[in-house]
């Protein structure tokens, strides 16, 4: 089973130095793509189906190629790699940053290079110090070897790089709420159209796309299209970064095929429960993905087969609810979340999120009423995709949405019983 | 056009609009908040949410915000459907989770929008029972109150403070539920349009102290059509009643004018008209005290004193064209002078030449907001004419914007552009006197001596139009014209302003040269002139002799009688010759409305109306003609002016009776203002049989209103020169522009009500917007060219020139006698070069001695204002420098220690 | 009397160097917190207003800004910042007991800092490290798969 994108990542907790990287193919994915015209570039991910691996999935060649392209188009135009990770259960991107930095790096030249963008910045969270350090080393062990600059390996192409480090606010993950982070602003969404893809940061053609997404990028170059199509269990193409937290036997982080299923994930990778937990459900993709039940184990993980399971694979990485955790709690402690990291800008997600956690809070005190439930109901359709400016509020709706579905009685019961049964 | 389908009705609509303009613009009920005709679209608020179909098959649709939905051929929407319906009722049940529902002691209850909505949507059970989230309040000034509990974080605020208004002291901190909109510490909000926070904001979140002080409802207000006299623009504005006082000034929308805002002078400047200074009855001044008289004895009086005499008249550009008309009437008009400096009439009389000549266009107040490429000369726009400011600070987006508009981004999607521009702006040119609030925006700025100024003018006609004349120039004036000159011409629509705040004659012309010459290149260019008063332009119209004639022939001929209409002569000129000036005369009657110096030089005084119970018209300073109303009719010898005069003429000949009359004759004594009789229906227009109500239908206390002095009920006064009635009864639809006294409209109690008395929203009024411009462009008119080129100005050793420094609050002497403006009016100071003070060893802050026409004067020195060397500047109008004629050479000396 | 500017001239030196990066200046208004806090541990009224000259904004916007951002703090806070992680995977394996027991140690709740300025006491979210939760950050240093016993241990280690 092949890899490519965590097989020579190291567990002494130091990341690969660019010698190492280059020891191992860096930096020829690079090589090729700069023999290519950047379209041909943009051309052959689009042909790889690599789906952006941030949470939306959207075709990452296709996004690149609805940059304007030309000599009298705007410019500079920017390249972006998202490296906020803040979704609650997600801890991906982490590994790969702090893993093997340059082949992040590779993946934003070849983007870069594919619009032809000016200007490329590595948006990471304000905890991943680990991260920004290895970023930070290995952006300038690029600029010494000639990755980046002037006139890249001869290509007359330039690129500058730098490292953005957040100050908090999981909506900085959002793409176009990153955009005025980078900028300086308040990190509050923008509307869309326009895309950032024609007015992005500073107003110029920008490209986002995740960590991970970006990780995939020199291996695609290096290894073309068909190859990476054949890495996946289904059709959507390559491998993807697995996950699990919870109270399972080995939580951890795999780079496994796409399509795996949710059971060898659980049962194999995961080790299963642990000793005296039984699994209830499971968030697939962090915290603001729909529960998935037993029922669906033996769904493949993917876009489409989560997506017909009626949930999304999100980040990929699983979050395990067991038997002896309270799922109003739970939830309380997600929308809570959710409520807290609102930006601010629309009504919906300002005070519905938290309403809904206050609600939560009451019926998790057992001071719930029947009535609170359809409240709670009501939120999940006034939160509903496209009701709010963002996906902020939608996301954090279907973890709730999917428990009033599948765990109803727990709800009903903290009511009946004025008190969380979970309470010892 | 496009075709669309709205809840299964076909309509025919404006293609470049949002479906939340087209729903308001056909009469339909969709509630908003965020969104706002002037400010555009950014989806924040999500209350105007509808359901779109893709198709005539699609039954189910999706919810989508009308307000960033442009429209499209064919498109099918609906506002009915349950869903859309129950989510805007939700969204309004999730703002009220937090809002405190303190209507019954709120400022804003009764005129809310935010009740208007609620009540739209149909929310009226709460199911939230929570704490709500508070806050405390700020100070803010004196002009407008903050409750931030009220906020439901529409965003607006900000969004015309810092982007529309170019503000810096208001913003929005936190994030999540606990957002604060205010200033980062307490303290005065700095901004010239502050007030219009109170009109903006769709909640009691910022309402207006001024009003506070004597509350009222909006419904139990007794309103009129009326124009602000702040300033020459003519904005137009609401004045309200209660009780015999005015309470407050809103905005009236004039989609030629000012559209929905004013600034803080016109909005907060009224509170004069309540002061106790106002001369309430006839006065007669005997050994040195003045005594009351009726109306009877003073006319009596007044006939026999100025039967057969001769009469000397001066006028006032802040009265009335038919109380400046009467008065000529009377004196005859040889005797009659425009109360105006000569310097400042004779360059208004310049102005009024070029507009009458019309080689080019001069734009409306709001057309100004369409140009893309702005050269100011001499002018500190935001202090001579506020409005103008903030639509040129609009104008100087126009050339970036086009860049969305190249990415199919529609101009009302505010945010999407604004992301896309990065506050770009320019060309945008200043050269001015000193530093001014616009130079933030600017592409380039410089501060010269006036006549340095109409060099560059004179230059960069020079550049656009070689055959002109050129100077000879130095290298500074050389490549800053020729940037000017390429913009301009790069430019679709270039606009040219200035004014005469400068008293330089030559900046006038050479502004008209450099516009004159980007016409001759094709150019779709404007013109504007500034010049001082609400009717400086209407009284030039019809007077051709100015203050300084007046003290001179005063000097010369036999004296008898001397009548001064609202006009306090100490303002314009010195004491000295004022004072002289009065001397010669043994009666002086004076028509007023607040004790001044003036009236106590009077042997008569009568009391006059402001623009607040008299009717009239003005002329703004782009020749438009427009029609002031009185708001109350006050129950003791106040009158307008008019009315005094009229009573006065003797054996009248003419018929001047009622206002119309007044106007007629008017007219026929000056063909060319014919067009004022068009500006608003006579008094005997009526709706059906019915006149137009002064008062909402919801008036309370009618019967009660007398009662501590009487308990039956008074006869309502009639008004006998206008159609409106100062009653509740009456027409209760929309009545012609001209006539609207305030906006309402079932379920729209608030201010938004607007939208239905416009065709289209952010358009014009129904029957279009009021008012009339005497003076069109005249096509084809070929340009005659200013050629009197001053030579560049050369500081004197020892001697300085002065120059006038304008104040938005205080400069205009009514406005700065309100008590919340007077808060905010400066301290007397002297600007100095920062390289002369330096030379004479004086730093910012010192007291200096400065001479001012034969008197010593200490002044705080105040520095870095950009003033040229061999200038120096005092702020005009102020108390400590009324009667100052600028500009002219005088001396300064540091104040030594003992 | 010149009040005594809180920035230093080798901040203000670097908070320059930084908008030379950008198209506007303003875009350094992030940075600029950072650099301030970095040496002050937090960004004063003060410290906003000189931010603001030197950004040539107002400091209404520069605090526009700074309170939105959750890790710019606009209070004083002690020498270590303990952000203890209570999202969703650290709630399932417990943190809420991990937070009690330090805010027995450090007798503060949530916001404050101890009496002697070594700590002060917050939540962050999730840190991303899920699988080995519950897990905390002091300063820059992450403490993963907590247990309370653990706790000792590691406050002792800033001491
Ligand atoms: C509230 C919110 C938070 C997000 N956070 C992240 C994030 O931390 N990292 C990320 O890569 N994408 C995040 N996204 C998705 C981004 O908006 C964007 O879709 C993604 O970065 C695009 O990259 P991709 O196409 O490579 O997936 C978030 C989206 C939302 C709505
Ligand atoms: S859903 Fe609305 S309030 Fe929430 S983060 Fe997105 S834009 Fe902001
Ligand atoms: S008016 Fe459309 S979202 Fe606010």
């Amino acid at each position: 089973m092949e890899k490519p994108l965590t097989e020579h990542i190291k567990n002494d907790n130091t990341w690969l130095s660019l010698k190492e990287y280059k020891k191992v193919g860096g930096y020829e994915g690079l090589q090729k793509a700069l023999k290519l015209n950047p379209e041909e570039v943009t051309n052959i991910v689009k042909e790889s189906g690599l789906k952006g691996r941030g949470g939306a999935g959207f075709s990452t060649g296709t996004k690149w190629s609805f940059v304007p392209m030309g000599d009298d188009v705007p410019t500079p135009k920017y390249f972006i790699a998202n490296g906020d990770e803040m979704e609650p259960g997600s801890f991906k991107d982490r590994l790969l940053l702090e893993g093997n930095p340059h082949q992040l790096i590779e993946g934003m030249i070849i983007g870069s290079y594919a619009i032809q963008a000016r200007y490329s910045y590595v948006f990471l969270r304000w905890a991943y110090h680990h991260a920004a350090k290895a970023i930070s080393s290995a952006i300038q062990e690029a600029y010494e070897a000639g990755y980046l600059g002037q006139n890249i390996l001869g290509s007359k192409f330039n690129l500058d790089m730098s490292l953005h480090i957040s100050v908090g606010r999981y909506i900085c993950g959002e793409e176009t709420a990153l955009l005025n982070a980078l900028e300086g602003k308040r990190a509050n969404p923008r509307t869309k159209p326009p895309f950032p893809v024609v007015s992005g940061l500073f107003g110029k053609p920008t490209v986002v796309n995740n960590v991970e997404t970006l990780n995939n990028i020199p291996h695609i170059l290096n290894k073309g299209a068909e190859w990476f199509k054949g890495l996946s269990k289904t059709d959507e193409g390559g491998t993807k970064l697995y996950g699990a937290s919870g109270r399972v036997k080995k939580p951890g982080l795999w780079e496994l095929p796409l399509g795996t299923t949710l059971r060898e994930l659980l049962e194999v990778h995961a080790g299963g429960m642990q000793d005296g937990y039984k699994f209830k459900g499971v968030l697939p993709g962090g915290g603001s993905t729909d529960f998935l039940t037993e029922e669906h184990l033996d769904v493949p993980m993917d876009y489409a087969s989560v997506g017909k399971a009626g949930s999304r694979l999100g980040t990929g990485t699983l979050i395990v609810l067991d038997d002896k955790t309270c799922t109003v709690g739970m939830l309380q402690n997600l929308e809570q979340f959710f409520a807290q990291e609102s930006c601010g800008w629309c009504t919906p997600c300002r005070e519905g999120l938290p309403w809904t956690a206050k609600l939560l809070d009451a019926i998790e005190k057992g001071k719930g009423k029947m009535e609170d439930l359809d409240t709670l109901t009501f939120q999940t359709h006034y939160m509903a995709p496209g009701n709010t400016y963002c996906a902020l509020a939608p996301g954090a709706m279907e973890p709730l949405q999917s428990a009033l579905k599948y765990f109803k009685t727990d709800f009903e019961k903290h009511i009946h019983e004025h008190k969380c049964p979970w309470e010892q | 056009m496009a075709k669309v389908v709205i809840d299964n009705k076909m309509y025919e609509v404006n293609g470049s609009k949002n479906m939340l303009e087209i729903c308001l613009s056909l009469g339909l009920n969709l509630p908003y908040f965020c969104w706002h005709p002037e400010l555009g679209s950014v989806g924040a608020c999500r209350q105007c949410a509808v359901i779109k179909y893709k198709d005539k098959e699609d039954t189910k649709g999706k919810l989508v915000m009308a307000c960033l939905e442009p429209v499209a051929d064919n498109m099918r929407i609906s506002l009915e459907a349950d869903e859309a319906k129950q989510f805007r009722a939700g969204n309004v049940e999730a703002l009220m989770t937090n809002h405190p529902h303190d209507c019954p002691v709120c400022d804003e209850g009764g005129e809310c929008h935010l009740q208007d909505m609620t009540v739209m949507t149909g929310h009226n059970y709460r199911r939230y029972n929570f704490k709500k989230r508070t806050h405390t309040n700020q100070y803010l000034g004196p002009f407008i109150n903050h409750e931030m509990n009220r906020c439901i974080q529409c965003y607006r605020c900000v969004r015309f403070y810092k982007d529309y208004a170019g503000g810096k002291d208001l913003d929005v901190f936190g994030a999540h539920d606990d957002l604060y909109f205010g200033r980062h510490e307490e303290g005065v909000l700095e901004n010239e349009f502050s007030g219009n926070l109170l009109e903006v904001c769709p909640t009691g979140v910022f309402t207006d102290k001024t009003l506070r002080k004597h509350f009222t409802r909006k419904w139990d207000l007794t309103n009129a059509p009326s124009i602000c006299h702040g300033c020459a623009l003519g904005c137009n504005i609401i004045a309200s009643e209660r009780y015999g006082s005015i309470r407050r000034i809103l905005s009236r929308y004039n989609g030629d004018v000012n559209g929905y805002f004013l600034c803080d002078r016109g909005r907060f400047g009224y509170e004069y008209v309540n002061s106790e200074k106002r001369i309430q009855t006839p006065l007669k001044k005997q050994d040195g005290t003045f005594s009351q008289l009726t109306r009877e004895q003073v006319i009596q009086e007044i006939n026999a004193i100025t039967s057969g005499k001769k009469l000397i008249g001066i006028g006032s550009p802040k009265a009335s064209l038919e109380s400046n008309f009467l008065l000529r009437q009377w004196v005859g008009a040889e005797n009659f002078y425009a109360g105006m400096s000569n310097s400042e009439g004779k360059l208004v009389q310049l102005v009024l030449e070029i507009l009458k000549a019309g080689k080019v266009k001069t734009p409306s107040l709001n057309e100004v907001k369409e140009y893309d490429a702005v050269f100011i000369l001499g002018e500190d726009v935001t202090n001579t004419a506020p409005m103008l400011a903030l639509n040129l600070r609009q104008a100087a987006k126009n050339k970036p914007d086009q860049k969305a508009a190249a990415l199919d981004i529609p101009d009302w999607n505010d945010e999407g552009v604004r992301e896309l521009v990065q506050g770009a702006k320019g060309p945008f040119y200043i050269a001015s006197a000193h530093i001014t609030k616009l130079d933030e925006i600017a592409t380039q700025t410089c501060q010269l001596h006036p006549d340095d100024i109409a060099r560059l003018g004179y230059a960069v006609a020079n550049k656009i139009n070689g055959q002109l004349p050129v100077l000879d120039s130095d290298e500074g004036e050389e490549t800053l014209s020729q940037n000017i000159a390429k913009a301009m011409l790069a430019a679709k629509k270039p606009l040219i302003v200035a004014g005469i705040s400068l008293f330089n004659q030559s900046i006038i012309e050479s502004a008209a040269n450099v516009a004159s010459a980007l016409k001759e290149q094709g150019k779709d260019v404007g013109l504007v002139y500034i010049v001082p008063e609400v009717n400086s332009v209407g009284l030039t119209m019809i007077a051709d002799q100015f203050l300084d004639d007046a003290f001179e022939k005063a000097t010369q001929a036999e004296n008898d009688t001397l009548i001064i209409l609202e006009n306090d002569l100490y303002q314009r000129m010195d004491k000295n010759s004022t004072d002289a000036f009065f001397e010669n005369y043994k009666n002086n009657i004076t028509l007023d409305y607040l004790d001044n110096k003036t009236t106590q030089q009077a042997t008569y005084i009568l009391p006059a109306t402001t623009f607040a119970e008299g009717n009239g018209t003005v002329i703004n300073n782009e020749g438009r003609a427009q029609r002031f109303y009185q708001v109350y009719s006050p129950d003791n010898d106040v009158k307008s002016s008019w009315k005094w005069l009229q009573a006065m003429i003797p054996n009248t000949t003419s018929s001047c009776q009622s206002f119309d009359e007044v106007i007629k004759d008017l007219v026929d004594a000056f063909p060319e203002l014919k067009g004022i009789q068009e500006i608003a229906p006579s008094e005997h227009f009526r709706e059906g049989t019915q006149k137009i109500p002064r008062e909402p239908h919801r008036y309370s206390g009618r019967t009660a209103m007398h009662a501590d002095t009487e308990v039956s009920e008074h006869q309502p006064p009639s008004d006998t020169d206008s159609a409106l009635s100062f009653t509740m009864e009456g027409y209760a639809g929309i009545p012609p522009a001209a006539l609207t006294p305030f906006y309402w409209s079932p379920g729209w109690n608030s201010v938004q009500a607007i939208n239905k008395y416009q065709i289209e929203v952010g358009g014009a009024l129904h029957g279009g917007n009021p008012g009339k411009r005497l003076f069109e462009q005249k096509e084809n008119n070929k340009a005659d060219y200013f050629e009197n080129i001053p030579s560049q100005f050369s500081p004197k050793e020892g001697s300085w020139f002065l120059l006038p420094f304008y104040h938005i609050l205080g400069s205009d002497e009514l406005s700065a006698q309100s008590p919340a403006i007077k808060e905010r009016v400066p301290a007397p100071y002297v600007a100095l070069n920062d390289n002369d003070a330096s030379k004479a060893g004086i730093e910012e802050g010192d007291i200096i001695d400065v001479l001012v026409k034969e008197v010593n004067q200490k002044l705080t020195v105040k520095l870095n204002t950009g003033l040229p060397e061999g200038t120096i500047g005092l702020p005009k109008g102020l108390t400590a420098t009324a009667g100052i004629q600028f500009p002219f050479w005088t001396t300064f000396k540091k104040l030594t220690d003992e | 009397m010149i009040a005594e500017k809180i920035l230093s001239s080798e901040e203000i030196k670097e908070i320059q160097e930084v908008y030379k990066h950008f198209p506007v200046k303003s875009a350094a208004c992030i940075e600029g917190l950072k650099i301030i806090q970095k040496n002050h541990r937090w960004v004063s009224d003060e410290a906003v207003k000189e931010l603001a000259e030197i950004l040539e904004m107002s400091p209404a916007a520069i605090d526009s800004v700074a309170t939105y951002y959750s890790l710019i703090f606009r209070r004083p806070v002690g020498e270590h910042v303990v952000m203890v992680c209570n999202s969703v995977s650290c709630w399932i394996m417990g943190c809420e007991k991990i937070t009690n027991s330090l805010k027995e140690k450090l007798a503060v709740d949530y916001g404050e800092t101890t009496a002697d300025d070594r700590f002060t006491l917050l939540t962050i979210p999730c840190l991303g490290t899920c699988d080995h939760a519950p897990a905390m950050i002091i300063g820059e240093d992450l403490h993963r798969d907590l247990t309370t016993d653990k706790l000792d241990d590691i406050l002792n280690s800033y001491k």
